[in-house]
């Protein structure tokens, strides 16, 4: 189990260190660093300001010695447009794509297990057609215009649900409809299939045979053989959440790191870009981690 | 398409006789015929529905800003409404098919490309070469796509080539796994075994041997993938870092019909049509494919019954 865990978190450990390598070499050697930090518009003096202010003129190995060590020490510099470290500005926003993905996830989990065991139980039954229109859907529709399209239909021609912002409970409640539908879709899928192999093997048999209940021969017997496939897909997912979080949170105007990242592209923040994405990209790797754990529990052959 | 079971003395199909087959099965399976009419009609307004309406669809028209759609009264092109600046919705979308399948063609061809030929390389050569192609992959995977994409897209500049060349990197471990996958079981089959035995090259074996067991399979996965990389392609665009105005997508139009949605609907609602129509297509035609493509499943079209995969 440790050579498990330890051969998968050195992937997930690998895979930041080269974020970061990619990051310092796109930021220093694809033009001026200074009309990265800056606004277009700064002037000459303030360019050259900057970079004597940030050792920009240094050789290259100094200035990627300081550029590590400040990130060792979660210094990413201002916020240009906000005026307060961009550390403080992710780690306030931060909370609130925790905790729209975790809802979003947690809904798509549950409602997934429970709908792909039932079609997999009747296979051309109710639950098994429902589950491939949904899954059909959930692959095709772009989650942008979903969320447009909801919005047109529930705020703008309806009146029942706000358009954007945060405040009541009303407010989540479609961009949490709309971060569900594509993980949903595809998770549906595995379950359905895992579970299929799971029903036709011999313990089932043998647990219908003794005369077992359908019920509990599904969420009994049957799940917890199934889900191996599918934590892995969740686990996929939910470092998938992050790219329909961006979405999300832009079109309904949720104070999310998705929103952040996306507005200090537009107002060209370096540094807030920079934090949320490193802060980000922490976050999936103690994520793929705390997955690798839950599939070390599940599987007593990794545990060996 | 050969038929699987010929007896040695049976002459080999003829290649027209090979297309009516696909064509037959193609018809069986009347979801897949629906949507690969509806994908010819895509593909032949990106071929040249810019040549033909593109003038139509670059005229502003002040008199006709957000006009309504389902009206005659200003003629064809105007069927599906005007966008804000009275520019016709249909010849629009027409138009900026080209752009959308430009890059999400371009994109899969590459990530195809380069995927299978590393899966290939990792398939078939020593157990370190695979290992680091392996391990790269892995780096590639655990990464939330769009962030990558956004990283490089503030730093260089959001051409066309280089949302290309983002979109197909994160695609490559799809195809780089599966072949490599194929490969490993593949190698160890009887005809490359023969193969090796009769002293063909490793290049030979791969190439000629190997390649065409695997290229089905890439060929299923890369229609499915075309769909992945057009709604990631429209959600950049969308976003407002993939493609800039005025060079158009249908994400870029859903994007410019979202500040009119509450007195002109229309804008944004048929370029996201547009999008669902070409992806919801792409995953039946691929859903066709893995049946017809895969030896065991192929009676399923072949026989007269009525077949739904």
């Amino acid at each position: 189990m440790m050579s498990f865990i330890g051969n998968r978190s050195l992937a997930s450990a690998v895979s930041l260190i080269g974020l970061i390598i990619l990051v310092f070499f796109l930021s220093r050697m694809t033009g001026d660093p200074t009309s990265l930090y800056l606004p277009l518009d700064a002037s000459l003096e303030s360019r050259e300001n900057f970079r004597r202010l940030h050792g920009l003129n240094d050789p290259l190995l100094v200035q990627f010695g300081r550029y590590v060590l400040d990130l060792l020490r979660f210094d990413f510099g201002d916020s240009v447009r906000k005026a307060r470290p961009a550390l403080d500005v992710v780690l306030a926003a931060f909370p609130w794509t925790l905790m729209l993905a975790a809802i979003a996830m947690l809904l798509v989990t549950v409602s997934a297990i429970v709908i792909g065991s039932l079609a997999a139980f009747k296979v051309g039954g109710f639950f098994d057609r429902l589950s491939s229109i949904l899954s059909l859907i959930g692959a095709s529709a772009p989650d942008f215009w979903i969320a447009i399209v909801a919005i047109f239909f529930f705020s703008v021609s309806l009146g029942w649900l706000p358009t954007s912002g945060t405040g009541t409970v009303w407010h989540w409640i479609l961009p949490i409809s709309v971060l569900f539908i594509r993980p949903f879709g595809l998770i549906l899928q595995v379950v359905r299939g895992s579970m299929i192999a799971a029903l036709s093997s011999a313990y089932v048999k043998t647990a219908r045979a003794k005369g077992v209940k359908d019920r509990a021969i599904i969420f009994v017997h049957a799940l917890r053989n199934a889900m191996l496939p599918v934590i892995t897909v969740i686990g996929d997912q939910a470092a998938g959440m992050l790219n329909g979080a961006v979405v999300v949170e832009t079109i309904f105007g949720f104070p999310g790191v998705g929103k952040l990242m996306i507005d200090s592209i537009l107002q060209r923040d370096f540094s807030v870009v920079l934090a949320s994405i490193m802060i980000t990209a922490t976050a999936i790797f103690v994520m793929n981690l705390l997955i690798d754990l839950a599939y070390a529990a599940l599987d007593p052959r990794i545990r060996m | 398409m050969s038929q699987p079971q010929v007896r040695d003395d049976a002459p080999l199909p003829a290649e027209r006789n090979a297309v009516a087959q696909v064509m037959a099965m193609l018809y069986r399976d009347k979801f897949a015929l629906v949507a690969a009419f509806v994908l010819l009609v895509i593909v032949l307004c990106a071929l040249v529905g810019p040549e033909l309406v593109g003038d139509i669809a670059a005229k502003q028209n002040l008199r006709g800003r957000n006009a309504p759609p389902f009206s005659f009264s200003q003629g064809w092109s105007f069927i599906l409404g005007a966008d804000a600046l009275g520019r016709p919705i249909l010849p629009r979308i027409i138009v900026a098919a080209r752009n959308t399948m430009l890059i999400a063609g371009a994109s899969v061809a590459f990530a195809m490309f380069v995927g299978a030929s590393l899966g290939l390389i990792a398939g078939y050569t020593s157990k370190i070469t695979s290992q680091i192609i392996m391990r790269l992959a892995d780096v590639i995977m655990s990464f939330p796509s769009l962030l990558l994409a956004v990283i490089v897209l503030y730093m260089l500049e959001s051409s066309i080539f280089n949302l290309v060349l983002v979109l197909a990197i994160t695609r490559i471990p799809i195809y780089l796994r599966t072949t490599r996958a194929e490969v490993l079981e593949i190698r160890e089959r009887m005809f490359v075994q023969a193969a090796r035995v009769m002293g063909a090259s490793d290049k030979r074996i791969v190439l000629r041997h190997i390649l065409p067991v695997v290229l089905p399979t890439l060929v299923t996965i890369a229609t499915l993938d075309f769909a992945y990389i057009m709604l990631a392609e429209s959600s950049l665009s969308f976003l407002g870092i993939g493609i800039q105005p005025p060079e158009v997508t249908w994400g870029l139009m859903v994007a410019q019909g979202r500040p009119y949605l509450a007195n002109a609907w229309w804008l944004a609602l048929f370029p996201g049509l547009a999008i669902v129509i070409t992806t919801m297509s792409l995953t039946l035609l691929s859903g066709w494919m893995r049946t017809a493509l895969d030896p065991v499943q192929r009676w399923r079209l072949e026989a007269g019954s009525k077949a739904n995969g």
